[in-house]
């Protein structure tokens, strides 16, 4: 909570006093701050800036992992295959699939169980402690305990439906059931952290207003739908797209539980990328997915972004 | 605000299937752990074991690669949680208190990394460490994983430099001491449970860190803990589910204490952010 506070408490006073004396002494400060700088400067260009420029500009080559090979450059070689890769543009419909579900049905659920847990219910601390287990898990642990139960020969989902006579379902194996199963395992993983910032965003509207609306005679809906969701409705936006971006990027997770597999029904364009750079040993060709990715988050969140101003606009 | 029973009811059936959803699979991989290998090669959805075995964790511990692989997560996330902290704090600092148009840039830099794919990153990284000769060392896994978790951590804790109050600094200043002095004797001690929290998100970060790792280390004596953990995995049929359950609990723990200790601040911060960005 100590942080929220104090990233609000930003403009002091000092600021504009220093912003006003002009010299010697701005000069000092000037040298002060580059000094500062420095030390995390050094590797945040060696190994995030330069490197990130490398990235965007070997698309334009035919770089591959050997050692000796010479890197030419080709122009717009790779996006012009690029743009006739089948597999591509499908691990690029299966990546928008999973980012979208992941993020709006972990966004969904997280306000429901939020809600549950702004009422008076029992059990704070047992849901406190569930609630924070998935979140700390490490991914590939995440990746291992779904993999042992969606597991066709001994998982507990499969023991669950010889119950009812049905199955057995190779739940990560099956082309129909595999991308939903692994966005099961996302949402399950975001649901936490999720809820836990909806109900710091919940517990942050005044009281006044609900107890306003419920004088008024608002039910326990109408006041979650005219004072709950209005009031964190841009912290729901804000999670929900950084929530997409994540997901849309995200590596982990997929990979521990299918490698893109079976038949491809799984591959998102990050797992695609990795496996034309590191197992093809196509260089120059992923990092020119890379480029196409990059293009493609900033596009969606620049829509993300203009219809935002526009809804502020007609909300005023 | 009183509910009716009804919707009482109907609240705590919700909250049980969310409990049951995001709870269940913990509970299973905690019983898999106790679970003898006959019974986790055969279809049951029992939680509690027919027979207790105790010998998974023992036998996960024997597994010598697990051992050094733990180790070797230690080492990693130790380094880069000092490196990584000693690297911040006076950035942070900066970014807090000597405004302009170097906190626009910082920050601009810091949302930014959260929407390039890390994918795009790597392949570079890669070749930038191999022209170092630093691929596939601790070393350069460090290095990596201290610069890929400051874009949080400056924001954790320039957030923290901007609580203390100035004016605490100005009076130390006006009694004459320099601003190291100002720094060392005013601004440190008040940014401890900062620096703590940063210091343990860091930790955990570099100790749950699976793609990086995955693409910048090829010898096995070197693989950390989810890289090894993976690695069990793909052997077909040689997967022995105890051990390996128990090994993934094991490492689940450190992220789990830290965590507990944490989640109010992350949450915070995270939502500050959020709400900014």
């Amino acid at each position: 909570m100590t942080a929220t506070a104090t990233t609000h408490a930003a403009p002091s006073p000092a600021a504009g006093r220093n912003g006003k004396t002009r010299g010697p002494r701005q000069r000092a400060e000037r040298r002060e701050a580059i000094a500062l700088v420095i030390p995390a400067l050094l590797p945040i260009i060696v190994f995030s800036v330069i490197p990130l420029l490398a990235g965007v500009m070997l698309g334009f080559t035919d770089a591959t992992l050997a050692r000796n090979a010479d890197i030419n450059f080709v122009g717009v070689d790779n996006f012009v295959e690029l743009a006739g890769d089948a597999r591509f543009w499908s691990s690029f419909g299966i990546g928008m699939v999973w980012a979208t579900s992941v993020a709006v049905l972990t966004g969904a659920f997280a306000l429901g169980l939020a809600s549950l847990l702004n009422s008076r219910l029992r059990f704070k601390s047992l849901t406190r402690i569930i609630v924070l287990i998935p979140w700390a898990m490490p991914p590939v642990v995440t990746g291992i305990l779904w993999r042992m139960i969606y597991d066709v020969n001994s998982g507990p989902l499969n023991a669950a439906l010889g119950w009812f006579g049905l199955g057995p379902i190779n739940f990560l194996g099956d082309f129909s059931t595999a991308l939903p199963a692994v966005i099961v395992v996302g949402i399950w993983s975001g649901l936490p952290q999720t809820t836990v910032l909806l109900l710091a965003g919940m517990q942050s509207i005044p009281a006044e207003l609900h107890e306003a609306a419920a004088m008024d005679g608002a039910n326990g809906f109408r006041r979650f739908w005219h004072v709950t969701l209005p009031g964190l409705r841009s912290v729901l936006i804000a999670i929900t797209s950084i929530d997409f971006i994540w997901n849309f990027n995200d590596f982990g997770i997929i990979y521990v539980l299918t490698e893109g597999g079976p038949g491809g029904r799984t591959m998102t364009p990050p797992l695609f990328t990795y496996l034309e750079a590191f197992r093809n040993r196509e260089i120059g060709y992923a990092s020119a997915m890379g480029d196409v990715l990059v293009i493609a988050v900033l596009l969606i969140l620049s829509i993300y972004i203009v219809a935002q101003f526009r809804q502020q606009k007609v909300g005023r | 605000m009183n509910s009716s029973p009804l919707v009482r009811a109907v609240q705590y059936v919700l909250l049980g299937v969310f409990l049951l959803f995001l709870g269940f699979p913990v509970l299973w991989i905690l019983s898999a752990s106790f679970k003898s290998s006959a019974e986790l090669n055969s279809l049951s959805a029992n939680l509690i074991p027919q027979e207790w075995v105790f010998t998974n964790f023992s036998e996960a511990m024997e597994r010598q690669n697990l051992l050094v692989s733990a180790g070797n997560s230690l080492l990693v996330a130790v380094c880069t949680m000092v490196i990584g902290v000693v690297l911040t704090l006076p950035m942070a600092y900066a970014l807090a208190r000597l405004r302009g148009k170097l906190r626009a840039a910082g920050t601009v830099w810091i949302l930014a990394t959260q929407v390039f794919p890390q994918i795009l990153i790597i392949i570079p990284l890669f070749l930038v460490l191999r022209t170092l000769v630093l691929n596939d060392t601790l070393f350069g896994l460090i290095l990596v994983y201290v610069t890929f978790t400051l874009p949080f951590t400056l924001w954790m804790m320039q957030g923290y430099v901007a609580a203390i109050p100035r004016e605490l600094e100005d009076a130390g200043a006006m009694d004459g001491a320099g601003r190291f002095r100002v720094l060392v004797h005013i601004v440190f001690p008040l940014l401890r449970p900062g620096l703590m929290a940063t210091a343990m998100f860091t930790f955990v970060s570099a100790w749950n860190e699976f793609f990086l790792a995955l693409v910048l280390l090829q010898s096995p004596e070197l693989f950390t803990l989810p890289i090894t953990l993976r690695s069990f995995l793909g052997a077909e049929g040689q997967t022995q589910l105890g051990p390996l359950a128990a090994g993934a609990l094991l490492a689940t723990i450190p992220s789990v204490i830290v965590f507990s200790f944490l989640q109010k601040k992350l949450t915070g911060g995270m939502l500050a952010g959020a709400v900014k960005g």
